[in-house]
């Protein structure tokens, strides 16, 4: 039956591949192959994707096969749209806002990775899921606009509405949800208040981060929300210092990305070896540098210098995802009132 | 009569079942997504006070857009159809197809450049004087962005039905001393009003489903359109059910204004000629010149002026280091591959269509069931428009997910959603170029007993080489530029020139996303170049 399905599926890939010229995707040749669900910055050539392959195919005697997606949410999407049919083995690139609805799916199975030497902040422990990296969520601004950063949450709210940020859309992308989350947080009752407030502020909400990036750095706006870890790349990638989040006050709210391996996976013992590989130093010496985000347990040499100048959070929110799950509706149309009023 | 029996039989047939393939095509999309949910109750999604806020701002910033377009692209067109010999004339009609090639962020990163609080303007007013920064963002800035980048194709499309005014027309102005007031009314007027309708009805949608531009430059969810709420009904909330509700609730009402508009596209009898290129009377005067010549200059700039700031940005990046990646020729390769399938199949579809409502005119041209018959085919080729790719892929993978893997038959549903989604644009092009061409010659042809090969071969193709050649230029820029439909497949084998560059911008990489735009600009410029060239006089005489 599988034999078949694939012989289909290259004799339609071959006939457009044909048409067009391109040369074939080989098909693997190791017996064992691991697929694995990822987004598309993960595959990425500078992302952790390729060396995690090469590490990982060293040991197993298989082979890695990535499909990427956009982001996580998509992720989950293609997840549902697949169902209990789905190729994958592994799905890696959730984050905890999403795998409340992930697990909803029955598709994944408990992990058995021993995760409690894992270093994240804020706790985060589950049987299903096992983080592989985490950032908080910070306000990235320019040293050459902005000679005052905000030094709180408060400060940003209520801070001088000619100097703008941009934000990301709650409805469509993972920052701007987490945005939402880390108002609330703060504010609790009171975020819709705050919001009206920083509304004056935001110059304008963004699908996506992308967006909002590019808008930042292109001068057209001197605040961002991106992560602690964003002024690192510009240090090590592009050696700036022009770039740095703002510590505040309150503290800061996590985004931590997990992996789970899933219920039908043929060989279920091949998947929970890469999700152990996963928190091993093979794994974790691609995040901070590729994936530009913290590794959750010891990478072989220490951290680039730069990271050591990144804002290191004096406090963490973190909700649980069952909270976000049951609440984020409400959130969104709250964010959308307070947003919308004039 | 003016066609035999069976090229009749031939052309309806090929009409219906491209008619039928649309429909199918959609229609599976759609019910394999409420089979998946179970229809949500239509009346309470349409009930939403939210939703009704948000049909509201969509239509009416769609509405006023299309207004903008069309009253900014009147002027522009008649400058350019009155000034053959303006210097560089040629150039702004190719600098017009490139906005339609460009992802939309990268267009609008271009207009912030320029248009933005630290862009080329305010820069300008800051040393008049002026104390705050000017901020587009908010309707302002989703109106710009509309006309900036749905101008051009309005202009496009007018050149063309000003440019099929017979050259006897311009001969009859001139004996009877025409002045610029009675050819607008007389001659001009009457042609554009025939060609208007169908433009902003497709500037119309493309505006009603307008997301990243809305966003964007919206300034806050205030501004939100009903694509934006089907988008977000996929994505976090996952409620495909939803999605198709709304999907509906946008064609329907969309449909409704439109019909009442009556902004669907319509056939209209277009004027005997010899073909003979005939010098326009009233292009020549010095007061004309002036005129027209600042309309063009204003129109260049304000086209120009953000594709410059797309062409700076791209070229501080590294050129040479992004043409030496693999990655890059492989998309390039990917993208260069749907974009011709996409069009070709665009064409193909397109041409049945026309064939096939013209054949219904011309058979019974008052019956009531081939009046409708006419408007579906039509009316179909239109509002695909307003269904939304995400909506259709969605629909698409879980249809075929039963079936095996679904990521090797997307590049064939790429193609497919890439053609149908070019299918109005294409068909505007061919359609009223086919109809007068026919009605010039199909007399001649049909007396002298060419048919068939020979009369495609020594007819048709000289005189509709130069429309084909345009409309697949078309649908090739566009579907160069479509991000939509790839995001939901997407594999690491299957990568395309604007998933490359919106995945460069996705990890800190802007400077290669604006090199790659610039590259990707360049290969829709030449494109239009390609689009542009051909028989240079207007109408190829028949001369078989």
């Amino acid at each position: 039956m599988f034999k078949i399905k694939f012989t289909s599926c290259s004799l339609l890939a071959t006939i457009f591949v044909a048409t067009v010229g391109l040369a074939g995707q080989a098909a693997q040749a190791a017996d064992k192959t691991l697929t694995i669900y990822t987004y598309e910055s993960f595959t990425s050539e500078w992302g952790p994707g390729p060396k995690v392959k090469v590490a990982f195919e060293k040991t197993c005697g298989c082979s890695v096969n990535f499909v990427s997606v956009a982001d996580g949410v998509a992720l989950l999407s293609r997840l549902k749209l697949e169902g209990a049919g789905t190729k994958a083995d592994v799905v890696l690139g959730l984050d905890t806002n999403l795998t409340t609805e992930a697990k909803a799916t029955g598709l994944f199975d408990a992990s058995g990775v021993d995760v409690s030497a894992l270093k994240v902040p804020g706790d985060y422990k589950d049987d299903v899921f096992v983080p592989y990296d985490y950032g908080h969520f910070a306000v990235v601004y320019d040293t050459q606009t902005i000679k005052n950063p905000p030094k709180s949450m408060k400060d940003l709210v209520d801070g001088d509405p000619s100097q703008k940020i941009v934000i990301e859309d709650p409805r469509t992308s993972t920052p701007g949800l987490g945005l939402l989350l880390w108002v609330k947080s703060v504010y609790g009752d009171k975020a819709p208040e705050a919001w009206s407030k920083l509304k004056k502020r935001v110059l304008t909400v963004t699908p996506g981060w992308s967006e909002a990036y590019g808008l930042f750095t292109k001068g057209e706006v001197p605040m961002v929300l991106s992560y602690t870890t964003s002024p690192a790349y510009h240090m090590v990638a592009e050696n700036t210092d022009r770039y740095q989040a703002a510590a505040f006050s309150e503290g800061h709210y996590i985004q931590i990305e997990v992996a789970g391996l899933l219920k039908n996976a043929p060989d279920k013992e091949l998947a929970r070896d890469f999700l152990r590989f996963m928190v091993t130093p093979g794994f974790q010496d691609t995040i901070p540098t590729n994936n530009w985000m913290m590794p959750v347990s010891a990478t072989s040499q220490p951290l680039p210098d730069a990271f050591g100048k990144l804002v290191n959070p004096s406090k963490t929110f973190l909700m649980s995802s069952e909270e976000v799950a049951e609440n984020r509706k409400a959130w969104v149309d709250e964010w959308l009132a307070a947003m919308s009023m004039n | 009569m003016l066609l035999t029996k069976a090229e009749m039989r031939r052309a309806m047939l090929g009409g219906v079942a491209s008619l039928a393939g649309i429909v199918v095509f959609v229609g599976l999309a759609i019910i394999a997504l409420l089979l998946l949910s179970g229809a949500s109750s239509i009346l309470t999604v349409v009930l939403e006070p939210y939703i009704l806020w948000v049909l509201r701002f969509t239509l009416w910033q769609a509405l006023l857009s299309t207004l903008l377009s069309i009253a900014f692209a009147i002027p522009v067109a008649q400058a350019l159809a009155r000034q053959p010999h303006f210097p560089g004339r040629i150039w702004i009609i190719r600098l017009m197809a490139v906005p339609m090639g460009l992802p939309v962020l990268i267009g609008a990163l271009g207009l912030i450049g320029i248009w933005g609080r630290q862009g080329v303007m305010n820069s300008v007013l800051l040393k008049l004087g002026t104390v705050e920064p000017i901020s587009i963002y908010g309707l302002s800035g989703i109106l710009l962005a509309h006309v900036f980048f749905n101008m051009p194709l309005a202009c496009r499309l007018m050149l063309a039905a000003l440019e099929r005014i017979p050259g006897e027309y311009w001969l009859m102005a001139s004996g009877l001393g025409m002045r610029r007031g009675s050819i607008f009314s007389f001659i001009e007027w009457p042609v554009l009003r025939a060609v208007i309708p169908g433009i902003a009805g497709l500037i119309f949608m493309l505006c009603a489903t307008s997301f990243t531009l809305v966003l964007t430059l919206g300034g806050g969810p205030a501004a939100t359109t009903v694509e934006v709420a089907i988008y977000q009904s996929l994505r976090f909330d996952f409620d495909p059910g939803r999605a198709v509700v709304l999907s509906l609730l946008q064609i329907l009402l969309t449909a409704l204004i439109l019909g009442a508009l009556s902004f669907l596209p319509a056939l209209r009898d277009e004027g005997m000629t010899a073909g003979k290129d005939v010098r326009r009377p009233d292009g020549g005067l010095p007061g004309a010149r002036l005129v027209d010549g600042s309309i063009l200059l204003f129109a260049a700039l304000f086209l120009g002026l953000p594709l410059m700031s797309v062409v700076l940005a791209g070229l501080r990046s590294d050129l040479l280091k992004l043409l030496r990646e693999p990655i890059f020729w492989q998309s390039a390769a990917t993208s260069l591959a749907i974009s011709i399938s996409a069009a070709i199949l665009a064409l193909l579809i397109s041409m049945t269509l026309v064939s096939g409502r013209r054949a219904v005119l011309l058979r019974r041209p008052g019956a009531s069931g081939a009046g409708a018959f006419f408007a579906a085919m039509g009316g179909a080729s239109s509002l695909v428009l307003l269904v939304p790719p995400i909506v259709l892929a969605t629909g698409w993978f879980l249809a075929l997910r039963s079936f095996g893997d679904v990521s090797c038959v997307a590049p064939l549903l790429i193609v497919a959603i890439n053609a149908l989604m070019s299918l109005p644009f294409v068909m505007r092009v061919l359609e009223p170029a086919f109809v007068v061409h026919k009605r010039r010659t199909q007399k001649l042809a049909a007396s002298l007993g060419v048919t068939g090969w020979v009369q495609l071969r020594l007819i048709d193709m000289p005189a509709l080489f130069k429309p084909v050649l345009t409309a697949f230029s078309f649908a090739m820029a566009l579907s160069l530029g479509d991000l939509g439909a790839v995001a939901l497949f997407g594999s690491d084998s299957f990568v395309t020139l604007p998933w490359l560059v919106y995945s460069r911008m996705g990890s800190y990489r802007t400077s290669d996303a604006d090199g790659l735009a610039l590259i990707l600009g360049i290969v829709c410029l030449l494109l239009t170049i390609a689009g542009t060239t051909g028989p240079t006089r207007r109408e190829v005489a028949f001369h078989g």
